[in-house]
C-alpha cells in the first residue's frame, strides 16, 4: 500500500526517462514562475517558510514512514544545522572567507548528518517504543544544552549573522527576498529530488523492508540496525539542510527552533499530508503553512482549528491527504472521475456553511469571554453585530446545525456516486 | 569428507523445560535432509537454535566449519544459509516483485548501496521475475504480499529463502496447508533449486520426505532418536513406535 511509485521497469528507456522527468521539469517550472504571480513580499516570504518546511517534513518522512521510526525530536537536526550555518556566516562575515552563500546549506546539512551519526549510533538499535522514547529524551537534552551553552547556540535570544556579507554570485547579493527565494527554491528541488532517488535506491527499498519485517530483512542477509542508522543520518542530513536555509532565510536561530514544540509539529505535518506517500509530507508542508499563516491573520484561535482539523485528519483519513487523493485513482482509471464532482461540489456548500458557522461560534464564545468588559461589537465575515445579543446566537447556531443537518442528509448520495464512480459499468467493458 | 552443518550437543531450555536435549547432526554438502517428528518435538525450535533466530542454552553449530557462535543472523545468511520460516514470514505490504527483489539484492552485491537505482538494474529485475516465474505468482507480481492466498504465500516464503542462492537452504514445513497438486509443484520446485545445495527441510508429508530425502533424522521430545537412509528408517524399529506408525497410518 505504502509504496505508491509506479513500477517504471515496463516501458522503454526513453519512455521512462521523459515519463519520469515530466513532474520534476513542471516543478522546476512551477518554482520558477510562482514569484511572477504572488510578487507581494509577504508572499514570497510564505513561500521561502513553506519550501524550508517541505524538505524537513520529508527528510522526518524518510524516518516515519518509509522506516517506521516515530521520532519525537527531529527538530534538534534542523536547529543544529541552522545553528551551525548562522556560526558558518557569521565567520564568513568576521573573515571574509571565500564561501559562496548557496553553498551554506550545506554546512547544516553536514552539522545535521555528524549529530545523527552520534545519537544514531545508539538510538536505531531498535524501532517501536524504545526508538520514539530515546528520541523524546535527547531532543530535551539538546535543547536544554542550547540554554546552557549560551555562546555556541545564543541562549534565548539566539544567534544570528548577515547573510549579504558573502561572495556575491554572479553579481547577486541576496539582499532581495525574491534572490532569497529562488535560492531556496533551487535547494527545494534538488533535496525533493534526492531524497526521492533515495527511495529507489538498495537502502531505500530496504528501509521499507525493515520497517515491515525487519526479522525477515535480517534473515536476508541486512542488518535491521545498520539499515535504521543510514535512515537515519540521511534524515539528519536532510533536515540540516533545512536548517541552513532557515538561517539564510531569517538569519537568526533561537533555541526555540529545535523545541519540542517544532518536533511535534513536524510530525503532525507529516501525518497530516500522510506518511506513506512521497508526496504525502508535500501536501503536508503547504497545507499547513497555508492553513496556519492564514489563520493567523483572522484569528487568535488558529492553534484550535489546526488542533481540530488534526484530529479529524486522525479519525477520518488516516492516511493523510494523500490517501484521501490516491483513494480517487481508482475512479481516475475507470476515467469516471467527473461523475464526483457534482455531488461533491452539492455537499461542498453545506460542509463550508457548518464549519464556518462552528468557527463563528467559537470566535463568538472567545469574544464574550475576552474582550474588554463593556465592548459587545464584534466583526466577523464581514459583518459587525453585538457578540452578546441572543438574536446573533439564535442565528448561528441555527445555521450551523441546518447545515450540519443538510451535510448528514446528503452522505447517502455522496456513497450512491462514490459507489458507482468505483465500479465497471456493466456492457462497457 | 566435508560437512555443511555440524551440530553438536545442542541443547535449548526455557526455564526448567528442555526442549532441546543434546542434538547432534552431521550433514553432509550437497544431501537432501529431511528433519521428521511429531508436534512440538522441537523442529522449529532447532531450526531457530541453528539459525540463531535464538541462542542455544550449550552446544555448537558449524556452517562449512566455520563456528557460528556469537553471529546474527544477516551474517550468517551472508554466510551462506537460507531457511524459511512455518509461519509465513513476508513483507506484507509490499508487492510481491519487491518481496523477492528484497531477497536478491544482497546477494547481487548491493549490499548498503544509495548510490545505484533498483529500477534501473536490468540483471536484478530479470533475476526476481524469474524467481516469481519459478514460484507461480507471475501473475500476482504487482500486488502487496499481505492479499495473497495463504498458498501463495507459502510460495513466496520460499522464494524469498531461495532467491539469494544460498548453498544451504533450511526449510521448516514448506508444504504445509497445500493441497496435492500444489504440494507436488512445491516439491519439484525444491527439487529443481536445491540441485548441487543442501537441504534441511522439516516436512510432515511422508510422500514428501520420503520421495526428496537423502537422509532422514527423527526428532522426538527433543533428540534425535536415528538418522539414516529413507529404507533404513523406514525399518527402524524404534521408529516405527515412537512416531512413524502413527505417522503412516494417519497418512493412509
Ligand atoms: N518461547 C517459548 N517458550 C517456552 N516454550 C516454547 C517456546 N517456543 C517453543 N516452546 C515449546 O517448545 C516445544 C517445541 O516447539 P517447536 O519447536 O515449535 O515444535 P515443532 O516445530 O517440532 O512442532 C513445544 O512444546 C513448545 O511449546
Ligand atoms: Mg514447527
Amino acid at each position: 500500500m505504502t509504496d505508491t511509485t509506479p513500477q517504471m521497469t515496463d516501458t522503454g528507456p526513453m519512455g521512462l526517462r521523459l515519463k519520469s522527468a515530466m513532474p520534476w521539469l513542471c516543478a522546476a517550472l512551477l518554482l520558477l514562475i510562482l514569484p511572477q504571480i504572488f510578487s507581494a513580499n509577504a508572499t514570497i516570504t510564505l513561500m521561502n517558510q513553506m519550501a524550508i518546511t517541505i524538505i524537513f517534513a520529508l527528510a522526518y518522512n524518510m524516518l516515519l514512514g518509509q522506516g517506521g521510526m516515530l521520532s519525537f525530536g527531529h527538530a534538534v537536526f534542523m536547529g543544529l544545522g541552522g545553528v551551525f550555518a548562522v556560526h558558518v556566516m557569521s565567520y564568513v562575515e568576521a573573515f571574509g572567507a571565500p564561501l559562496p552563500l548557496p553553498l551554506l546549506p550545506l554546512f547544516g546539512g553536514f552539522a545535521g548528518l555528524l549529530l545523527a551519526c552520534v545519537i544514531g549510533s545508539f538510538s536505531t538499535r531498535q524501532a517501536g517504543t524504545v526508538f520514539a522514547m530515546i528520541s523524546l529524551g535527547v531532543g530535551e537534552l539538546i535543547a536544554a544544552c542550547s540554554l546552557i551553552f549560551v555562546t555556541f547556540f545564543g541562549g534565548e535570544t539566539g544567534v544570528s549573522a548577515d547573510r549579504t556579507y558573502g561572495l556575491p554570485v554572479f553579481g547577486v547579493e541576496f539582499l532581495r527576498q525574491s534572490e532569497v527565494y529562488y535560492l531556496i527554491a533551487a535547494w527545494l528541488l534538488l533535496s525533493v529530488f534526492l531524497m526521492y532517488l533515495y527511495t529507489r535506491t538498495p537502502m531505500g527499498r530496504m528501509a521499507n523492508a525493515v520497517r515491515d519485517n525487519p526479522e525477515r530483512a535480517e534473515f536476508l542477509g541486512y542488518s535491521a540496525r545498520w539499515v535504521r542508522f543510514y535512515s537515519f543520518i540521511f534524515s539528519g542530513f536532510f533536515a540540516g539542510i533545512a536548517g541552513g536555509l532557515f538561517a539564510l532565510n531569517y538569519e537568526i536561530m533561537t533555541s526555540e527552533s529545535m523545541s519540542l514544540v517544532q518536533s511535534g509539529k513536524i510530525l503532525l505535518i507529516t501525518f497530516l499530508g500522510g506518511m506513506g506517500y512521497f508526496v504525502g509530507p508535500i501536501i503536508g508542508a503547504i497545507v499547513f503553512t497555508l492553513l496556519t499563516t492564514v489563520l493567523g491573520r483572522y484569528t487568535e484561535l488558529s492553534a484550535l482549528y489546526v488542533g481540530t482539523v488534526f484530529v479529524l485528519t486522525v479519525m477520518y483519513c488516516p492516511r493523510g491527504l494523500a490517501g484521501l487523493l490516491m483513494m480517487h485513482e481508482p475512479a481516475y482509471r475507470l476515467g469516471k472521475l467527473r461523475r464526483l464532482v457534482a455531488p461533491y461540489l452539492k455537499v461542498l456548500i453545506p460542509v463550508l456553511v457548518a464549519t464556518l458557522g462552528c468557527a463563528a461560534l467559537f470566535e463568538m464564545l472567545f469574544h464574550v469571554r475576552h474582550a474588554p468588559p463593556g465592548d459587545h461589537e464584534m466583526r466577523l465575515y464581514w459583518v459587525t453585530f453585538d457578540s452578546h445579543s441572543p438574536i446573533a446566537w439564535g442565528i448561528v447556531i441555527g445555521v450551523t446545525l441546518l447545515a450540519i443537518m443538510t451535510t448528514r442528509a446528503l452522505i447517502p448520495h455522496i456513497k450512491d456516486a462514490w459507489h458507482d464512480a468505483n465500479t465497471i459499468d456493466k456492457g462497457a467493458s | 569428507m566435508t560437512h555443511a552443518l555440524d551440530i553438536s550437543g545442542l541443547k535449548k531450555s526455557y526455564g526448567k523445560a528442555e526442549i532441546i536435549r543434546g542434538v547432534d547432526l552431521h550433514i553432509t554438502k550437497g544431501e537432501r535432509h529431511a528433519i521428521i517428528g511429531p508436534n512440538g518435538a522441537g523442529k522449529s525450535t532447532l531450526f531457530n537454535l541453528i539459525t540463531r533466530r535464538m541462542a542455544p542454552s550449550a552446544g555448537k553449530v558449524h556452517l562449512h566449519g566455520q563456528d557460528l557462535n556469537g553471529l546474527v543472523p544477516c551474517k550468517i545468511n551472508r554466510m551462506g544459509l537460507s531457511r524459511s520460516f512455518q509461519i509465513s514470514n513476508i513483507f506484507p505490504r509490499m508487492s510481491v516483485f519487491e518481496n523477492i527483489r528484497c531477497a536478491l539484492l544482497w546477494s547481487m552485491g548491493f549490499r548498503y548501496s544509495f548510490w545505484s537505482l533498483v529500477d534501473r538494474s536490468k540483471p536484478l529485475t530479470e533475476a526476481a521475475d524469474a524467481i516469481i516465474e519459478q514460484i507461480n505468482l507471475t501473475s500476482r507480481r504487482n500486488i502487496p504480499a499481505g492479499v495473497l492466498s495463504y498458498a501463495e504465500q507459502r510460495a513466496l516464503e520460499i522464494g524469498l529463502t531461495i532467491a539469494g542462492g544460498a548453498d544451504v537452504v533450511m526449510l521448516d514445513e514448506p508444504t504445509a496447508g497445500m493441497s496435492n497438486t500444489e504440494t507436488d509443484y512445491i516439491v519439484e520446485l525444491i527439487r529443481k533449486v536445491t540441485v548441487d545445495k543442501t537441504l534441511v527441510m522439516v516436512e510432515h508429508d511422508m510422500g514428501v520426505v520420503f520421495g526428496l530425502a537423502d537422509r532422514i533424522s527423527v526428532l522426538v521430545y527433543g533428540k534425535i532418536i536415528a538418522t539414516g537412509t529413507p529404507e533404513e528408517i523406514r525399518a527402524n524399529p524404534t521408529v516405527q513406535e515412537a512416531y512413524l506408525g502413527t505417522a503412516i497410518k494417519a497418512e493412509q
